[in-house]
């Protein structure tokens, strides 16, 4: 990650020239309304898949290109299942994107993003440079490293970004010796997948339950108190982990000693671990940094609440963790949900029609055993006097209790979703 | 902590984005049907085995399940809470959409020997309302081919615990059935495409 931060400071805005390089192919419709309109989609995850997806299907005469890094995408929501050993690898949580690709004739690009022109609307990539009418960003989140003192991911892996960093901290957790404790380190909010650590908790003391007699899940947590979901997951650590999980809150890690295996709070207390998950703070995606898209906080990028243009940069779209969007979580469905309503409006802008209102939902499950789950909701809609997006009253709430039957709603989440994104 | 920061987040963007604010239509029928598929499938047809495929289905239907759940009439997850989040208008315009999308066949496994119970029995009892071997939704009557046979099975469940009501229609011909019949219609219409 710290490489390719570099890789955009060294080559963002020393490509500029090269503007007229076209896209191969022509797939317009003659007199279609956004024929020859060229929309890049950058990013390949929960919400760049569906905006590209979206697209095509609104306007089948846009030219779409989606450019992606890797060759496959893995799932964030649900790899804490992996951890707890419910799933026995990451497979039925990776993507690929050719079915994708051809059924809605989206040109796959995979290539690695190294800077974007904003005056001249074009995006600059290891493989040439892509012009775009409009461009939308869907880079996920990076780390604020440069909070952590002494930071090294590969002793004290995140896991955050669901891949190597997800199998090296099983690895680790595997190799630990019986009676050792895990660290979860929790950093200040706004992060993605707000209940994401707590059901993280929950999925290593279940697996230190079963196979680590006498070892604990220590959570330190740089908030105040549980971000989401709290009572359920306090009853559900009562219910299974009473004794596995110690919580303490207000307990913000500001540096990490790499060869002593321990954290320092606040640059004070030292807390040990065997494992230790450190997820650092976060921010907008390396990209949306090069692209100048972050707003006055230099973290994370501000849009319109109707067609998530950012109100940085003209003709630049950002959607999923990387926006504020308001009341939405940093989710996987908000950024599904985000991705649909970007596309409808970008089809609307790029033929001069009108644009429609958000209307979007939030829907996210976690895991506290084997076999229940818990769940959030809302419905969002925009505020326009205000400039942001709000939850409808009433409709953010959470399951009544820890559910068998939402744990089999959770599954059905992940293969819709999923097939969503890649088909 | 939290609280603080959000809100001056809120207010940074609130202010940059007052600039850019654009006129805007009310939600349209598929801004308001796309956020469902996430967990419906795209346009309504699932993929998730306890997820019921929306498309295809009656407006009547789609409209009568939402204000349901809206209420609490008929029990639910996570439905009854977003409900709230609709107007009746919206729910039509829901229903409208997913009754346009083409019918969402599934593979699935089944018990052939079920299946060819199931058929008789859906003759003999269910066909007058369950049109077309469960292929065509009418009115109220939601459209039973391909779902999935887990999502069949949890209402099928519901149904008889009385958590969820059956019309007395239904009623009249389900309870007298046995449980291995009842098993043999879900193998039924899950298997019609």
């Amino acid at each position: 990650m710290k490489m390719e931060r570099r890789n955009f400071l060294k080559l963002f805005g020393a490509s500029a020239g090269a503007a007229t390089l076209g896209l191969a192919g022509c797939a317009s419709t003659p007199g279609a309304a956004g024929a020859g309109k060229k929309v890049v989609v950058v990013g390949g995850g929960y919400g760049g898949t569906v905006a590209a997806k979206y697209l095509r299907m609104m306007d089948p005469s846009l030219e779409v290109t989606l450019i992606e890094r890797n060759d496959h995408f893995i799932s964030c929501p649900f790899s804490n299942l992996y951890l707890g050993g419910i799933l026995p690898d990451l497979s039925s949580l990776t993507i690929k994107y050719g079915k994708l690709a051809a059924n809605h004739g989206i040109k796959f690009v995979q290539a690695e993003v190294t800077g974007v022109d904003a005056a001249n609307h074009t995006v600059s990539t290891s493989k040439g440079v892509f012009p775009y009418n409009r461009l939308i960003i869907a880079p996920g989140i990076d780390f604020r490293t440069d909070e952590i003192k002494g930071y090294d991911e590969t002793a004290m892996p995140h896991a955050w970004k669901a891949g190597p960093q997800t199998l090296r901290l099983r690895q680790q957790l595997e190799a630990m010796k019986p009676g050792g404790n895990v660290l979860i380190s929790i950093p200040l909010t706004p992060f993605r997948c707000p209940p994401g650590p707590y059901e993280r908790a929950s999925m290593i003391a279940m697996f230190l339950k079963q196979h680590k007699p006498g070892s604990k899940v220590i959570v330190l947590d740089a908030n105040p108190d549980i971000v989401s979901k709290k009572g359920l997951f306090l009853k559900g650590w009562k219910k299974h982990y009473e004794g596995i999980i110690e919580y303490r809150p207000a307990k913000r890690v500001t540096e990490m000693n790499a060869k002593g295996m321990a954290v320092l709070v606040e640059g004070l207390e030292e807390v040990k671990g065997a494992v230790i998950n450190l997820i650092p703070p976060q921010k907008a995606g390396a990209i949306a940094h090069a692209a100048g898209l972050v707003g006055p906080d230099k973290r994370w990028c501000p849009v319109n609440p109707t067609t998530f243009e950012s109100t940085v940069q003209k003709d630049i779209h950002v959607i999923g963790d990387a926006c504020i969007a308001g009341a939405m979580p940093k989710s996987g469905y908000s950024a599904n949900s985000q991705a649909k309503a970007c596309a409808m409006n970008v089809v609307a802008l790029l033929v001069g029609r009108e644009v429609t209102d958000l209307s979007a939902i939030n829907t996210c499950y976690s895991f506290l055993s084997a076999k229940e789950a818990v769940s959030v909701t809302g419905v969002y809609k925009a505020n326009k006097d205000k400039g942001t997006i709000e939850a409808v009253a009433g409709t953010v709430a959470v399951s009544p209790d820890l559910s068998e039957v939402e744990a089999l709603y959770a599954q059905s989440w992940i293969k819709n979703i999923l097939v969503e994104m890649s088909s | 902590m939290r609280n603080s920061n959000w809100s001056i987040w809120t207010l940074a963007a609130s202010v940059l984005a007052l600039s850019t604010t654009v006129d805007a239509a009310p939600p349209t029928a598929a801004m308001l049907s796309n956020a469902c598929a996430g967990c419906h499938g795209t346009n309504g047809g699932s993929a998730g085995p306890s997820m019921p495929s929306l498309a295809s289905q009656s407006k009547v239907a789609i409209v009568d399940a939402m204000k349901k759940f809206k209420s609490g009439e008929r029990p639910s997850t996570v439905m009854g809470r977003l409900a709230k989040g609709y107007t009746d208008a919206d729910f039509a315009a829901m229903g409208e959409f997913f009754s346009k999308q083409k019918f969402h066949a599934t593979t699935q496994p089944v018990d052939a020997a079920k299946v060819k119970r199931g058929a008789e029995l859906q003759d003999a009892n269910c066909s007058r309302c369950h049109l077309d071997e469960g292929k065509d939704g009418k009115d109220d009557t939601p459209v039973m081919a391909s779902q999935w046979l887990p999502y069949l099975s949890i209402q099928m469940d519901m149904y008889l615990s009385g958590a969820r009501k059956m019309p007395e229609k239904m009623a009249e011909k389900v309870k007298p059935m046995s449980k291995a019949d009842l098993d043999a219609l879900l193998h039924f219409y899950a298997s019609q495409k």
